[in-house]
């Protein structure tokens, strides 16, 4: 008999995991603005700081550099810190650290230092935040070698992508879309653990592969189920790790539909989506049957107004129209 | 400390109404909000009037303003005409930023009001360059710095005091302690809590102001901005004071005491104001009603502008991302 599924939301998902790191491993511990006294930003650690002390919930002052590349310090020295950052915005401020420090150490080192941090932080729009708390960058995060890049789409990988993240010996940056914080999804009980190397196939079908990742996969297959009822099956491949990309998952189901729709909330400019776009250019041109489509953000920095942010971010209607195109050309 | 100010009965009702005006205009968003007219993040102001309006009565049109995402009131008290305030927050296209922006970035060029920046510690390099700008281009104005405690423990913040002070830049930097950075509060975040103390640091002349009080805020504006006049170099204010309200719209405020707020509710700068001003007949009955009606006409007028404001056309949707031009400040 299999146990009923755990209906939850993402931001449960996401406290339940640090959650668990935190009984399963005492090196672990969170930092961050927030994190404690007022349950995160975004209400993800709500309640932890009860239940784990000052110790191991760290509320930190307006420090991103500081606190991040002390994250990378205590990595380095044994500990096995989760820091968040409110959102990857403020990241910016904490690149200098990302970059010269947790992704250049371990090589610069010559393999002597390893720097198993996991950072935390939210990204994207849809909630009217406008230009200095809206955007997507997880895509620039996944240019720099030495980093590991997730981006979860569904709650199973809410719930158990930050094991996995903190298993792993390197720098892994964990990005959650604030838009999913209050989506609900189905947990199988069955289901202890994922892997942090593999792209999934959402939802299968044979004339379009619409490839994603984060807030555009629940629009991805939203768009797929419109495009069925016009007789077109779309498979939606969802990539969960922006870096690695896993291009064998990516290069299998291009090559079956011979069709790809790229969803990227990121600029279109230099984006992840370029890149794959590239890639299916060098390792699958004579598979396709028709042009690599994108579907990403407007190159404009996310405006305030309703209209207008929707206007600048990936919807469902412009990935259906995309995928339309390709398969039944006008 | 030889500012001057002028405290007689009109002016002390011009401070009071602006400091009303303020308070009033904040309840009316929260009222959008709940409506959702207004969406997003919203901070609001109540209980730090006293700094803005303290600090704009030293200030002239040549002056410039920076402040943060909690920006309504210094806005509001640097002139930024409400009806726009408004309608930017409806993102309307008669809104002061055409809806681009919203609550949390209000710029005015007309007023030298370069922005409300929702990154903390942000807005503070910028008035480093503005101040070196309008040293040589505009002598004598000064560039005035809004930013809250919590942006003193920001890289930005140190390596902003230390250039305006060695190249000696005209920069009032006014740091609005409300005690909380969010849910943190100030003795967790700061091994020194004085914050004027930093300045001191880098050697910039500094005073710990108590924010509550409006001809306290004014008269220590006034005696900084006539120093930065008339030296050249910046000036720094901390000015001890409280928000009344959450963070932004939604939090559980787990991390204050209604005690804690209740009391310094006692001190609310509008209520004493009003409250002594009443007692030493510097403010009638008849006047008080003529101010808050004055106010609630421009209030109405305000929504009433923002709500038939139109929307920005979709196809004007990357407008600005690139400019055409350098547009120039208008001159004053
Ligand atoms: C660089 C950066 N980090 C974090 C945040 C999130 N955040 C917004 S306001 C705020 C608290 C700032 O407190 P303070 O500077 O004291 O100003 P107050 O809100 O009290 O006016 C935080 C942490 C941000 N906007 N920017």
């Amino acid at each position: 008999m299999t146990a009923a599924p755990l209906r939850m939301t993402y931001r449960e998902a996401c406290r339940q995991a640090i959650r668990d790191a935190l009984l399963a491993d005492p090196r672990s511990f969170v930092m961050g603005e927030d994190v404690g006294k007022y349950g995160g930003c975004y209400a993800v650690t709500k309640g932890l700081l009860e239940e784990f002390g000052p110790e191991r919930i760290l509320d930190t002052p307006l420090a991103e550099l500081g606190i991040t590349g002390a994250g990378i310090g205590a990595a380095l020295a044994g500990l096995r810190p989760i820091v968040e950052i409110m959102t990857c915005n403020f990241s910016l401020l904490a690149l200098d650290q990302i970059l010269n420090n947790a992704a250049t150490i371990p090589h610069m080192s010559g393999g002597q230092f390893a720097v198993p941090l996991v950072i935390r932080m939210a990204t994207g729009g849809g909630r009217q935040l406008a230009a200095q708390h809206s955007h997507s960058l997880e895509g620039w995060y996944a240019h720099i070698p030495g980093l590991k890049v997730l981006a979860p789409g569904t709650v199973e990988d809410a719930r158990h992508m930050l094991a996995a993240a903190l298993a792993d010996p390197n720098p892994v940056l964990i990005f959650e879309h604030i838009v999913l914080y209050n989506a609900e999804g189905d947990l199988d009980p069955a289901v202890t653990a994922v892997d942090i190397e593999h792209a999934r196939i959402r939802r299968p079908g044979r004339d379009v592969s619409i490839i994603t990742y984060g807030n555009s996969l629940p629009k991805s297959l939203a768009a797929a189920e419109a495009l069925a009822a016009e007789g077109i099956p779309a498979e939606v491949l969802d990539l969960r790790v922006l870096r690695p990309l896993d291009m064998p998952a990516i290069l299998e189901s291009v090559r079956r539909t011979r069709r790809a729709v790229l969803v990227d909330e990121g600029w279109r400019s230099g984006s992840l989506s370029a890149e794959i776009a590239a890639r299916l250019a060098d390792e699958a041109f004579f598979d396709l049957d028709a042009p690599v489509r994108r579907v990403c953000s407007a190159e404009v920095p996310v405006p305030y107004a309703a209209h207008l942010e929707e206007a600048a971010l990936p919807q469902v209607a412009d990935i259906v129209a995309a995928a339309r195109e390709l398969v039944k050309p006008r | 400390m030889t500012a001057k100010i002028p405290l007689e009965r009109g002016h002390l009702q011009e401070i009071y109404r602006q400091m009303l005006r303020i308070r009033r205009f904040e309840a009316k968003c929260v009222e959008l909000y709940q409506a959702q007219k207004i969406r997003g993040f919203l901070h609001l102001y109540d209980g730090e009037e006293a700094v803005a309006v303290g600090v704009m009565q030293a200030l002239e049109p040549r002056d410039a303003v920076l402040a943060t995402y909690r920006e309504h009131g210094q806005a509001l008290a640097r002139g930024v005409p409400m009806g726009p305030l408004l309608a930017e927050m409806l993102g309307k296209a008669e809104g002061v930023c055409r809806g681009r922006g919203g609550s949390m970035h209000i710029f005015d060029r007309e007023r030298r009001f370069f922005g409300g920046n929702a990154i903390v510690g942000g807005g503070l390099p910028l008035a480093v360059g503005i101040a070196m700008a309008d040293k040589r281009l505009r002598p004598g104005a000064v560039t005035a710095c809004f930013f809250g405690e919590g942006a003193v423990a920001e890289g930005a913040f140190h390596e902003s005091m230390n250039l305006a002070a060695i190249w000696q830049l005209p920069v009032l930097f006014v740091c609005e302690n409300n005690l909380y950075a969010m849910g943190v509060p100030l003795e967790d975040a700061e091994s020194q809590t004085d914050i004027y103390r930093k300045a001191d640091a880098y050697r910039i002349p500094t005073m710990q102001v108590n924010g509550m009080e409006p001809v306290k805020m004014e008269f220590a504006a006034r005696t900084a901005v006539e120093h930065i006049r008339a030296h050249g170099g910046p000036y720094f204010l901390e000015c001890r004071t409280y928000r009344f309200r959450a963070h932004s719209m939604f939090d559980t405020q787990a991390y204050r005491t209604r005690d804690e707020i209740e009391g310094w509710k006692q001190r609310d700068p509008i209520e004493r104001l009003r409250a002594w001003m009443q007692d030493n007949h510097q403010l009638t009955a008849d006047e008080a009603a003529r101010i808050d009606a004055d106010i609630a006409a421009e209030i109405a007028a305000a929504v009433a502008f923002a709500e038939a404001g139109t929307l920005e056309p979709v196809a004007d949707l990357e407008r600005f991302v690139i400019m055409e031009s350098v547009v120039q400040e208008s001159p004053r």
